[in-house]
């Protein structure tokens, strides 16, 4: 069966073990995550998890399953459609020698990253957009050499 | 926390004590050491009986027999470090079978978790993926909230097993004591009740069937609702099977039982699932071992599957009205829609098919002839015509449970315990023991092989030290039955270690437990040997020295649609 991406949030009890248990699930049932955000939401008793598989949709209506079964987990959605507003945030530590720096600045300026490290012969950048916006700059700067690449992962949410 | 006047100042074992009491516990199944010697201490002066195990594997199954026998939460205290990790074989079965268990481990103190101490394990890491639940409980004011939710989430919804990890000075530690309120989870809502519509649509599906049936599994047992499911089937004319779990769930003397299904189900139970047009599938997760080939199986069928855990429907195979809900609540409804849509007498409208299963029963009914040497079956088919069907039976995993499945016909719930999901070789001596605590007034017996008796040979024990009337029936055959079967079958009868060349004289055993043991080795001394062993007020072991390469019939080899089964 054809595999999708998918993005799952869920507002989880913010307490010991928990990530534990939504992870041992995945890893257990034999589930993959792609990426995974967890940090309290307004409520200090309360996290939110964000976590992108990939599956076909008889496995997800198992992953949806087993994860509500879950009794620390308060309320689980999956987010798409327009409905929905997804980022995600890159730092990306790119060699940038003489002759290549006003390139690299070009690029940054216009994906509208933002220039958060100097050094004689790098930068560090930080960029926030959906995955394909990241992909792109990437993909853009790999040439002229990418040392390290930090990405969160996928944050959701509905309008 | 605020404390009132009116509270009282108690440890956490005083407190414990307390939550039991407020449970209805009045027996544990445990095994002391240094990280629970305080609970020990507390629970000496209660009335709350604790039945020393010889091992913690034993304590959990004991646990989970009691339960299975009471229809209670099990409870088992063991200690920390090995006393945990023995206990989890135990919780894992619990947790394939949806069996209320409380299991209680010691800790070490709080301040020495992490640091490699001495008798620490992880043991809520461990039991993570093999509880309903678990708790490292590391404040005294949270204690009396998380055992009274412990207890709450072990008995409700799915049921399943639940840890609680106390560490040693939580256990000393003081605090003023409220009785826990009510537990109230905003992440927990069981659906108890089914949605009508859905089951509405069910009245419709089987007045349109010509070939319905039954698949009713342990989430009826667990559900109390045998009796519904009974009234439904005869209201309804539909024959009925069960998997392993949901033995007794029916009564197996009725005309419209159609015997287990499965790999060793009987042939016109497979054949009707095979060739049925309406499957009501009622709390049942439909395992490999139930389903063979996914794909082949009712194939002709709508399939209804009413089951209180949703994460079981559509796991493993496509459903056409799926209904979460509870067994015994959805069967009444049933029931009642069913009267009210007076559908009339269905006699003729089954006749065909009910002919037909006939036709399927005579052509190939389980089958055995008794020979020169003692058949297994024969034993189990004796046993059950000397008890009239009214025993506790356990079972250990192989073929002495598929034989005690075919051959044990069971009227009534609560009398098959048996490690169904988990197959736990070594369960049924310490589950008899905890049948026999539950049901002091009841004949428990427990069918065993050779081989898994001595899995947990030690509770012997137990039974004698508590004068348990267990009486235990060992079908020696010399092997590991089932793998050698499967050895035969299908690895050209190469025996690779499964012969069991050396095991005690287990009638001397039994003498050193101090209990009765009897031993028939030639066909006319089972009825003698059965005849006097289960009138002993002591616990019993019986050995059959039975026929060694006997082969349990039917058999769907792994994968294969039940249809196609290996006959006699």
């Amino acid at each position: 069966m054809a595999e999708e991406k998918h993005i799952l949030t869920m507002l989880v009890d913010n307490k010991p073990g928990v990530l534990s248990r939504v992870v041992g699930l995945f890893s257990g049932r034999g589930f993959n995550i792609d990426s995974l955000c967890v940090a309290e939401t307004m409520d200090p008793l309360v996290s939110r998890i964000t976590i992108v598989t990939k599956s076909s949709l008889a496995e997800m209506e198992q992953i949806e399953k087993q994860l509500n079964k879950l009794i620390n987990v308060i309320k689980l959605r999956t987010v798409s459609g327009p409905r929905s507003v997804q980022r995600e945030m890159a730092l990306i530590y790119v060699i940038a020698k003489n002759g290549q720096r006003s390139e690299v600045l070009r690029i940054v300026d216009i994906f509208r990253g933002k220039v958060i490290d100097v050094g004689p012969e790098h930068f560090i950048i930080e960029v926030t957009g959906n995955d394909e916006k990241l992909n792109a700059i990437i993909n853009l700067l790999k040439p002229m050499g990418i040392k390290k690449l930090a990405k969160t992962g996928t944050l959701a949410l509905f309008r | 926390m605020k404390t009132n006047k009116e509270d009282k100042i108690l440890t956490g074992a005083q407190i414990l004590m307390e939550i039991l009491k407020s449970e209805g516990v009045d027996t544990i199944f445990g095994y002391p050491g240094g990280a629970v010697i305080d609970i020990y201490d507390e629970l000496g002066r209660t009335d709350i009986r604790h039945i020393l195990v010889r091992h913690e594997q034993g304590a959990v199954h004991a646990a989970d027999g009691y339960s299975r026998a009471s229809g209670r939460v099990g409870v088992c205290l063991v200690t920390s470090g090995p006393g945990a990790t023995n206990t989890v074989t135990g919780i894992a079965s619990a947790y394939m079978d949806s069996i209320p268990v409380v299991v209680l481990t010691g800790q070490v103190p709080t301040h020495l978790i992490g640091n490699d101490a001495f008798q620490e394990v992880d043991i809520v890491g461990i039991t993570r993926s093999c509880t309903k639940h678990n708790y490292l409980v590391t404040k005294v004011e949270d204690l009396a909230d998380t055992l009274k939710e412990a207890f709450y989430l072990a008995r409700s919804g799915r049921p399943g097993p639940v840890l609680v990890d106390l560490p040693k000075d939580i256990i000393k530690a003081k605090t003023a004591y409220k009785a826990p309120a009510e537990v109230n989870l905003r992440s927990y809502k069981p659906t108890y009740n089914p949605n009508l519509r859905q089951l509405q649509k069910i009245i419709g599906l089987i007045a349109e069937s010509e070939r319905p049936v039954i698949f009713a599994g342990g989430g009826v047992i667990l559900s109390k609702g045998s009796k519904e499911l009974t009234e439904f089937a005869r209201k309804a004319l539909i024959p009925v099977t069960t998997s392993l779990m949901g033995l007794g769930s029916f009564p197996a003397s009725d005309p419209l039982w159609l015997g287990m299904i499965g790999m060793h189900g009987t042939y016109r139970a497979n054949m009707s699932v095979g060739d049925c047009d309406l499957l009501i599938a009622i709390g049942v997760r439909f395992d490999d071992r139930v389903t063979g080939k996914t794909d082949s199986f009712a194939k002709n069928a709508k399939i209804i599957h009413i089951d209180i855990d949703p994460t079981s429907i559509r796991k493993n195979i496509p459903v056409s009205v799926p209904v979460v809900g509870d067994c015994r609540i959805s069967l009444e409804h049933l029931n009642r829609m069913f009267d009210e849509a007076t559908i009339g007498d269905l006699t003729q409208k089954r006749e065909n098919w009910l002919n037909m299963i006939n036709k399927w029963k005579d052509k190939k009914p389980l089958f055995y002839e008794q020979k020169d040497i003692i058949k297994p079956q024969y034993v189990i088919d004796t046993l059950f015509k000397l008890t009239k069907g009214e025993a506790i039976v356990t079972t250990e995993v192989g073929q002495n449970q598929m034989w005690t499945a075919q051959y044990y016909h069971f009227d009534k719930p609560g009398h098959f315990i048996t490690s169904g999901g988990l197959g736990c070789m070594g369960f049924g001596l310490p589950a008899a023991i905890g049948a026999q605590v539950a049901c002091p007034d009841k004949l428990v017996v427990d069918v065993a092989g050779d081989g898994s008796i001595q899995m947990n040979i030690q509770e012997m024990a137990t039974a004698v030290q508590y004068c348990l009337p267990i009486k235990i029936i060992i079908l020696n055959n010399g092997y590991l039955g089932m793998v050698r079967q499967w050895q035969e079958l299908f690895y050209c009868k190469r025996y690779s270690c499964t012969a069991m060349e050396c095991s005690p004289d287990f009638v001397k055993l039994a003498e050193a437990y101090g209990a009765l043991g009897l031993r028939a080795a030639k066909p006319e001394e089972v009825i003698p040997v059965l005849t006097e062993g289960l009138s002993s007020n002591k616990t019993v072991i019986m050995e059959f020295l039975v026929e060694k390469e006997e082969n349990v019939y039917p058999m769907v080899p792994a994968e294969a649609p039940i249809t196609e089964m290996l006959l006699v």
